[in-house]
């Protein structure tokens, strides 16, 4: 009769030859299972706290944002009406996405029928893909959209940009600019993050008067109300802002949505 | 060997950075500043002493061929885990390293010395020998961002020491020292330096040139 204790099957096993066939599979089976567990354990267990975490770096950003543009918090502090609501908006369509909440938003992204690709020529920003729906905040006054705060993001000369760019209640200038995550070179493009830089964006137009897009991030100083200051350096990163601005502000990302937010049908 | 000149020997006299030249492509990368350095440092000298533990306790039972792929699943599971961690609880410092934690797993220093020690020897010494490694690997890795941070950026930890001009100082930063070349020069001199004072850890040249006689005299 088969010997059924496990123990002794147990011992059996670890006495067989190290390149024995069933041992070679059972070093790693066990192997596998054990790393397993060590990694799915510690990133159930861990997953609440960085969720957190960057909620409260998104936050925390979008607060420094708002603080950094002249005005801002007298208005938040000053009427009662000045709230900082989120929507979610269609890009294409540039209006409120019909039945998606910010809540469902992340599950509505998951499934590629909502992503357009974009061809080579339209893809200035270098994301392959874009998203049709965005979750955008907006500060109104009295009913009338004061401030527009929409996230962009392209790639950069490392990696990804993530950023958030805050556009004035009068859809034409520029409020300002928050870096939500970059891996550009430290002391060079990733002086992105640098208030001082970001200062220069508030103010900038990107449009003329014809509608054609004109924003430039200078090589040294800005010379026109279309430009902000190079970063000495960096001029890929430079480059690759420029174009990520471009991209988001033009006909195939917020452009639609800016138009109808001009129109006063927000 | 003595069990504490395994912990000891690493640091200086068989230091893997600087005399078996291993782990080399992080000590360039994170260096740019002290803090990303040494968290880098004990990251990695946690995955190293943990890796090497459960190596060693293994390793009778290993088989040959598949030690290899075996050892790199157990560093790299641990590195996800130390990476977890870094974002959970050092999520500031976690987003500067990006990708160079989970890059420990390829870093030939770890595998090195669980396949060269952790594997034919009791978890003891493993585990000390492993400590020593990381150990030596830190210093390394602490002195260059040191004289990156405080020659690029003027700061040591953040902190401003060398006050730069825009700011209002006298100090004008060395761009170069924030780009990888830089680590590769210092890393240099610093091998150099050691490899002066130690001249045993100098290798024997593998060829000697011939000698030539002037052709035409």
């Amino acid at each position: 009769m088969a010997d059924l204790n496990p123990i002794r099957a147990w011992q059996r096993l670890l006495a067989q030859p190290n390149d024995s066939r069933g041992k070679t599979v059972l070093v790693a089976v066990l192997t596998a299972l054990f790393c397993t567990l060590l990694v799915s354990g510690a990133t159930v267990v861990l997953r609440p706290v960085q969720t957190a975490n960057r909620a409260a770096e998104t936050q925390a950003r979008l607060e420094a944002l708002l603080a950094a543009i002249p005005g801002m918090s007298e208005i938040l502090e000053a009427s009662e009406d000045a709230v900082l609501g989120t929507v979610v908006v269609d890009l294409d369509r540039g209006r409120a996405a019909q039945g998606i909440t910010p809540g469902t938003l992340e599950t509505a992204l998951a499934d590629t029928a909502n992503w357009t690709a974009l061809s080579p020529e339209e893809d200035v920003a270098g994301i392959g893909s874009r998203p049709d729906f965005a979750q955008i905040y907006l500060l109104r006054e009295g009913g009338a959209v004061a401030l527009m705060i929409l996230p962009i993001s392209g790639a950069g000369f490392n990696g990804a940009i993530d950023a958030m760019l805050a556009v004035n209640g009068d859809m034409e200038t520029i409020a300002g600019i928050a870096i939500l995550s970059q891996s550009e070179t430290p002391g060079l493009g990733a002086r992105i993050e640098e208030p001082a830089w970001q200062a220069s964006f508030a103010g900038t137009r990107w449009q003329d008067a014809s509608g054609e897009m004109r924003f430039e991030v200078a090589r040294g100083r800005a010379a026109s109300e279309f430009e902000v200051d190079g970063i000495t350096g960096a001029t890929r990163t430079s480059s690759a802002m420029e174009r990520i601005v471009r991209f988001w502000l033009g006909p195939k990302g917020y452009g639609p949505l800016i138009a109808a937010v001009k129109r006063g049908e927000f | 060997m003595a069990l504490p000149r395994l912990l000891t020997l690493p640091l200086i006299g068989r230091n893997p950075v600087t005399v078996q030249i291993l782990g080399i492509c992080s000590s360039l990368a994170v260096t740019t500043s002290l803090e990303t350095a040494a968290t880098m440092a004990v990251s990695l000298t946690v995955v190293l002493v943990l890796s090497s533990l459960i190596i060693s306790l293994i390793r009778r039972h290993l088989p040959n061929s598949i030690r290899l792929i075996v050892q790199i699943v157990i560093v790299a599971s641990l590195v996800i885990v130390i990476d977890q961690i870094l974002q959970a609880y050092l999520f500031a410092i976690s987003q500067r390293l990006s990708v160079f934690v989970g890059l420990i797993t390829t870093n030939c220093l770890v595998l090195g010395r669980t396949e060269g020690f952790a594997r034919s020897n009791p978890p003891g010494p493993a585990m000390l020998d492993a400590l020593g490694n990381g150990l030596g690997y830190s210093l390394i890795l602490v002195a260059v961002g040191a004289v990156r941070e405080l020659f690029g950026q003027g700061t040591l930890m953040g902190l401003t020491v060398l006050p730069t001009v825009d700011q209002g100082g006298w100090f004008t930063p060395l761009s170069l020292m924030l780009l990888a070349p830089s680590a590769f020069f210092l890393l240099g001199f610093v091998v150099w330096g050691l490899r002066s004072l130690y001249p045993e850890q100098q290798e024997a040249p593998e060829t000697e040139p011939p000698s030539v006689a002037e052709a035409r005299t």
